[in-house]
């Protein structure tokens, strides 16, 4: 058997065109980690489910090669791979009880009654649902059918439990609440997660790890930090939060350093070499506004505010410096006041450190 | 759709034509036949209403219910047969590639543009002595027979002398043919809008959690398509049952359906009080297969749906 060390799913330059010519998944590889918590984060059409459906046997690879547990599921129907999957639209049987939804799947590998009726209990404990065994699944509310559809993948104790957008038809409060749970749970049961969802909030705050895709295409893996203050490439910068771009022309001057020339920021300097057109780009929340012209090493530019939007804990302010968009600058209102303190048509200096900006090549 | 109500001459322009229709066209004409089925024979075209209960008694006399169990078993046999042959084909229209699934339902649907008795003679020119299966199996029979002559047994008559061509028309089963011929699309459209419906991830939920084909069909596809299986067999039952076409042309001496005896009642025994009789008793028996069919709906509807 394999090996403990070994990825839980292995997946090598797989490909998968849909009869007509269209392109789902585009030469993807990627490796999943025992008891690790995995995201698929893209926009609609990006393949993100495709591959998922992929790894529940569902969809065939046009080509390439995966594998669940160090075995080739290549000829592996459904029924038989080590996975379960809780269904977008949960998919709960309607004309069975909660409990003989849980326990469908014991059923069929022949458990005795015993067994079943206890191990259903467990699960529906699980997800908190203990007293509503002998519910009807129209009895139920959306959060508590999803918690079924969840107790009946994991009650067969899978090796790898497939997510598909399991939080998209929920509202935003019981959202919140359950990536909490799923998160919890995930920790209590320590099977493999792999969840799949265009909601970056969702992938930032569950995952441990997480695969941005676009156009089939997988664009960068990394930790939420790592994706969210190094991400590789424009569109994982401006997918996964919010970022001011500016576009400029790099320079590699040979020893290791690069001079990259904005029309509004001009002439600064950054590690690496790059040459060609690149975009410089820094996280609003790193972003300084001040009235006075900001001293020290810093990268600046002057402009009037075109609008401020206030959110409570914090203020949306928009200055432009004659880019090709306003910057945007989160500002906390760190102090009990009316707000930022700042007025529309004000001229202000927006700055931020030259390492907290990013120079993105692609 | 709250403006007709205050507006009288709207709500009357809508209600008075389809009311005067059904009065006119539904309501009088059956209430004509069931009077009639009190009533007694005085002369060729006459009928006193008299009240009697004399056409039921004799409805209900042995022979009369024979024919009518008979019906009953010849129309569950037929919706038995539809419903085992129209599942596979609801199945393979709704998996089929959309483009394909059009074209598969015009298929099923392309019978009704032709009329029932053109169809049924051109059944009878497939089914008879000299019809098209027998030539069929007759060209079989010549070829096997060469090929055993090729090898040498040709000497054995292994295939009896000569070809025996199968009586397939004018007895019961011929019927049951021709009624499954005639029922099938109305099996397969309910089946396949129940289907269509069914949402593919209960399947695939199904399949997921470690089910194979055959189990997912008996556990999850057939109980989720009940309605349509119900709908299906009610539709398919109820016409067939009051058929008197295809047994009077593919049916031999035995296999008048209750049908045929109603027809003969206005027609040739010219007895319409009789046959006013047996047509009510059919349309009970239909509307007690419609009452069965509407309280399983409502316990559907209990059972959690």
């Amino acid at each position: 058997m394999a090996d403990m060390q070994d990825p839980i799913i292995r997946i090598e330059n797989i490909c998968k065109t849909y009869p007509g010519g269209v392109q789902a998944v585009d030469n993807v590889s990627l490796n999943v980690d025992r008891g690790e918590f995995f995201a698929l984060l893209g926009p609609s059409g990006c393949g993100k489910t495709t591959l998922l459906r992929m790894m529940a046997g569902f969809e065939i690879p046009t080509s390439g090669t995966l594998l669940i547990d160090g075995q080739n599921m290549a000829d592996v129907q459904p029924n038989k791979r080590p996975v379960n999957m809780v269904f977008q639209s949960y998919a709960v049987f309607p004309h069975m009880s909660v409990a003989q939804n849980v326990g469908y799947g014991l059923k069929i590998e022949g458990r005795p009654k015993r067994e079943i009726a206890e191990r259903v209990q467990e699960a529906l404990d699980l997800v908190k649902l203990g007293h509503l065994g002998g519910r009807m699944p129209d009895e139920l509310s959306g959060g508590q059918r999803q918690r079924v559809a969840l107790a009946r993948a994991l009650i067969k104790r899978p090796s790898v439990l497939l997510l598909d957008e399991p939080l998209s038809a929920l509202d935003a409060k019981l959202r919140e609440a359950m990536q909490i749970e799923l998160v919890r749970l995930q920790k209590t049961v320590g099977i493999t997660f792999v969840i799949v969802t265009h909601d970056q909030d969702e992938a930032l705050s569950m995952a441990n790890r997480i695969a941005v895709m676009e156009q089939g295409v997988v664009k960068q893996i990394a930790g939420p930090a790592e994706l969210y203050e190094s991400p590789n490439c424009r569109f994982v910068a401006d997918f996964i939060g919010k970022i001011n771009l500016f576009d400029g022309q790099a320079k590699a001057n040979g020893n290791g350093k690069t001079l990259v020339e904005t029309p509004v920021l001009g002439k600064v300097e950054f590690g690496g070499d790059a040459n060609g057109p690149v975009s410089l780009g820094v996280r609003p929340e790193k972003v300084r506004v001040s009235r006075e012209k900001p001293g020290g090493n810093l990268l600046a530019a002057q402009g009037p505010v075109t609008d401020i939007a206030y959110y409570g804990g914090y203020s949306k302010v928009f200055v432009d410096i004659g880019a090709k968009e306003p910057v945007l600058a989160d500002i906390t209102n760190a102090e009990r006041s009316t707000g930022p303190g700042f007025e529309n048509g004000e001229k202000l200096w927006v700055s931020w450190r030259a390492e907290d900006t990013l120079v993105l090549t692609s | 759709m709250e403006h007709w109500r205050k507006s009288a001459g709207a709500f009357w322009a809508g209600f008075l034509p389809p009311t005067l229709w059904l009065l006119a066209f539904f309501f009088v004409p059956l209430s004509l036949i069931w009077a009639f089925s009190f009533g007694e024979k005085s002369g060729i075209i006459d009928i006193d209403l008299v009240w009697t209960f004399e056409n039921y008694a004799r409805a209900l006399e042995p022979l009369y219910l024979g024919i009518f169990a008979k019906s009953l078993w010849m129309a569950t046999i037929t919706t038995f047969i539809c419903l085992v042959v129209g599942f596979p084909v609801a199945i393979g229209i709704v998996f089929a590639p959309p483009k394909m699934r059009m074209w598969l339902l015009l298929l099923v649907i392309l019978p009704f543009w032709t009329n029932l008795l053109i169809r049924t003679y051109a059944l009878i020119a497939v089914l008879r002595t000299r019809g098209h299966v027998n030539f069929a199996l007759e060209w079989m029979w010549d070829h096997a027979n060469s090929f055993l002559t090729l090898i040498g047994l040709g000497s054995f008559s292994l295939l009896g002398e000569r070809f025996e061509p199968l009586e397939m028309l004018y007895n019961n089963t011929a019927v049951v043919i021709g009624l499954v011929y005639v029922g099938l699309p109305f099996m397969v459209l309910p089946l396949y809008a129940a289907l269509d419906r069914l949402d593919r991830s209960y399947i695939e939920a199904s399949l997921d959690l470690g089910a194979g084909h055959t189990r997912t069909f008996w556990s999850v596809v057939v109980p989720l398509a009940l309605p349509g299986i119900a709908s299906g067999i009610v539709i398919t039952f109820i016409p067939t049952l009051g058929s008197f076409l295809t047994p009077d042309l593919l049916g031999g001496p035995d296999s008048q359906m209750i049908a045929n005896v109603i027809e003969r009642q206005f027609k040739s025994a010219n007895h319409w009080p009789f046959g006013s009789a047996l047509s009510f008793l059919l349309m009970y028996a239909t509307f007690f297969g419609l009452a069965v069919r509407a309280l399983m709906s409502r316990n559907e509807e209990r059972g959690g749906r």
